[in-house]
């Protein structure tokens, strides 16, 4: 069970007042708000440690080169990985996908061949597919879902050929909340020899999981959504997959030796972070991962588990239609409802009156909006910092919103 | 103005019953816009006699603003010059982004969407209609 009253003391922005009253944070799945053990952290890295990377002599370097591999080791540990050379530190998930794309993708797809994707991803789980099929001639192909969103297992057979090269696939979606059964998928995907990328920007936050049991060949996630600062994200790869990929960008501390006209490569990881990384970013990722490990991850999936149910019934009850999966089992802390009588605009709007903060839009997400057939949705979403009295305020507020428009 | 005052008394009643809803038909231009970021989306039929604008409607979806906006627009630009109906979107759109207070006496109702300009993400949805009537005068000079 979750303190929920003591976490939230973790989190100052909490305290702030929007428009005079209590925020209420319910975009989590947007961004997560920061502890202060992370705030802390990168100060302190500011403070004490701060000098460049993997380069002084001096004590000072080492002290940050400590910490940045540090915290590598922490997010490779977050997500099972078994060697921290598997752990590249980029931006977030964007960066970690399309530096796939670039090389790996670059240097294995060809025309004629095909990538599978799902039609509930995200804009960042879909564009770099686009553009690699588009540059080589490949087939991008959409596994459908059902009126629940959840994947169509059964049509997998027909979606999944031979010249299936690589599966992109989101453990958890940003709408729906489905958590997608990323196992079997890799399964089918390694029987035909393609790879599978899974986006675990949403669940890398909420979700306990170990890239070996998913078998995934490439996996991202970003730090922003987990607790942790903007500009950092990871790029979790097989190792003999690393090994076999060009580089990604150019630059200082990607090489090993150069001569004017040509280099040879760093070894992995590094052979994929070129200039200076995101140090300080990166040390407060790291913090974010002990932070949920001393909070508890199993216990955040239950609380959100709770969260996700309340919400759903009590929307249900407002008279909202609430998509994705019934069963909590089977979906994350997220909820994206639409109310007859309501735009999620005007609702997102009116709700920032009373302090709610909710997300309204497509989610970058337009192909699933189609395919659930509206132009936007609202969405509220959970994290280890909300509380049944969030979603009572959003409930009462939506009551109001109605009111406005009867 | 509050929210719940500009809702109540500027944008609801042109939302639940918006003027010149429909296609005009025959129409000198048919032009459709959306916004992407929100999927608000307005298509806007002009009709010409001369240099007036003697038939407009609208469809569309989307949020209140978007759809009460494009619905007082069609209200206002009906009868006007091509050249008229163009200085005034351009005086709304310039409200709108703050830098013009908005002359009562040339805008009248409109100045009411001003209490928009408060609410910064909504602004886009305010201007859709007018974005969109700019973007037909044109096709319709050119
Ligand atoms: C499922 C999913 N994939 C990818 C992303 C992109 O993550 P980022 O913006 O951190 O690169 C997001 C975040 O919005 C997401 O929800």
């Amino acid at each position: 069970m979750l303190d929920v009253e003591t976490i939230r003391k973790d989190f100052p922005i909490l305290d702030t007042l929007m428009h005079g009253r209590p925020l209420v944070w319910l975009d989590s799945a947007s961004t997560s708000q920061k502890p202060r053990q992370v705030v802390d952290r990168m100060v302190r890295f500011y403070e004490s440690e701060n000098s460049n990377v993997h380069r002084g002599v001096y004590e000072l370097s080492e002290k940050a080169t400590a910490a940045y591999e540090g915290a590598r080791a922490a997010c490779g540990r977050f997500i099972g990985a078994r060697n921290a050379r598997s752990i590249i530190f980029t931006r977030g998930t964007t960066e970690s996908i399309n530096l796939v794309r670039y090389t790996w993708g670059r240097a294995n797809v060809r025309e004629g061949d095909e990538i599978l994707v799902t039609e509930m991803e995200h804009h960042s789980n879909l564009i770099p597919w686009q553009l690699l099929a588009q540059e080589t001639g490949a087939t991008l192909r959409h596994l459908p879902i059902d009126d629940e969103g959840r994947l169509r297992m059964d049509l997998l057979d027909q979606h999944m050929t031979e010249r299936t090269k690589l599966v992109a696939v989101g453990l958890m979606s940003n709408v729906l909340g489905t958590i997608n059964p990323v196992r079997r998928l890799a399964d089918a995907a390694h029987a035909v020899g393609a790879r599978i990328l899974v986006d675990a920007a949403q669940a890398a936050p909420h979700l306990p999981f170990d890239v070996n049991e998913l078998d995934a060949d490439f996996l991202a996630y970003s730090s922003h959504k987990m607790c942790g600062p903007t500009g950092a994200g990871v790029l979790y790869g097989r190792e003999d997959l690393l090994e076999a990929m060009p580089p990604f960008h150019g630059g200082g501390e990607m090489i090993r030796e150069v001569w004017a006209d040509r280099a040879t490569w760093n070894e992995i990881p590094y052979k994929f972070e070129a200039g200076t990384p995101n140090v300080a970013q990166a040390v407060g990722m790291g913090a974010a991962v002990e932070y949920l490990e001393d909070v508890g991850r199993d216990d955040i999936r239950e609380h959100e588990k709770e969260m996700v149910a309340y919400a759903i019934e009590r929307l249900e009850a407002a008279g909202a239609v609430v998509y994705g999966p019934r069963d909590v089992e089977e979906r994350g802390g997220v909820a994206s409802f639409n109310l007859d009588e309501v735009h999620p605009h005007d609702m997102a709007t009116i709700l920032d009156q009373e302090g709610i903060c909710i997300r309204a839009g497509h989610h970058c997400a337009q192909p699933l909006m189609r395919r659930l057939d509206v132009a936007a949705t609202a969405r509220a979403s959970f994290y280890l910092y909300n509380s049944p009295q969030d979603i009572d305020a959003l409930v009462d507020a939506l009551a109001k919103a109605k009111g406005w428009f009867a | 103005m509050s929210l719940e005052e500009l809702y109540k008394e500027v944008i609801l009643d042109h939302y639940r019953t918006p003027r010149n809803k429909g296609r005009v038909d025959p129409h000198d231009v048919a032009l459709e816009r959306n916004n992407p970021l929100c999927g608000d989306e307005i298509e806007l039929f002009l009709k010409f006699d001369g240099e007036t604008i003697q038939g407009i409607g609208f469809e569309g979806k989307g949020c209140s603003i978007s759809q009460a906006s494009a619905s007082m627009m069609t209200e206002k630009i009906k009868g006007l010059t091509v050249k008229n109906a163009g200085e005034l979107s351009e005086s709304i759109k310039r409200m709108m982004a703050g830098e013009e207070e908005g002359d009562l006496n040339a805008l009248g109702d409109l100045v009411s969407l001003k209490g928009v300009v408060k609410y910064p993400v909504r602004i886009k949805c305010a201007l859709l209609g007018w974005n969109t009537l700019a973007e037909a005068l044109q096709e319709s000079s050119s």
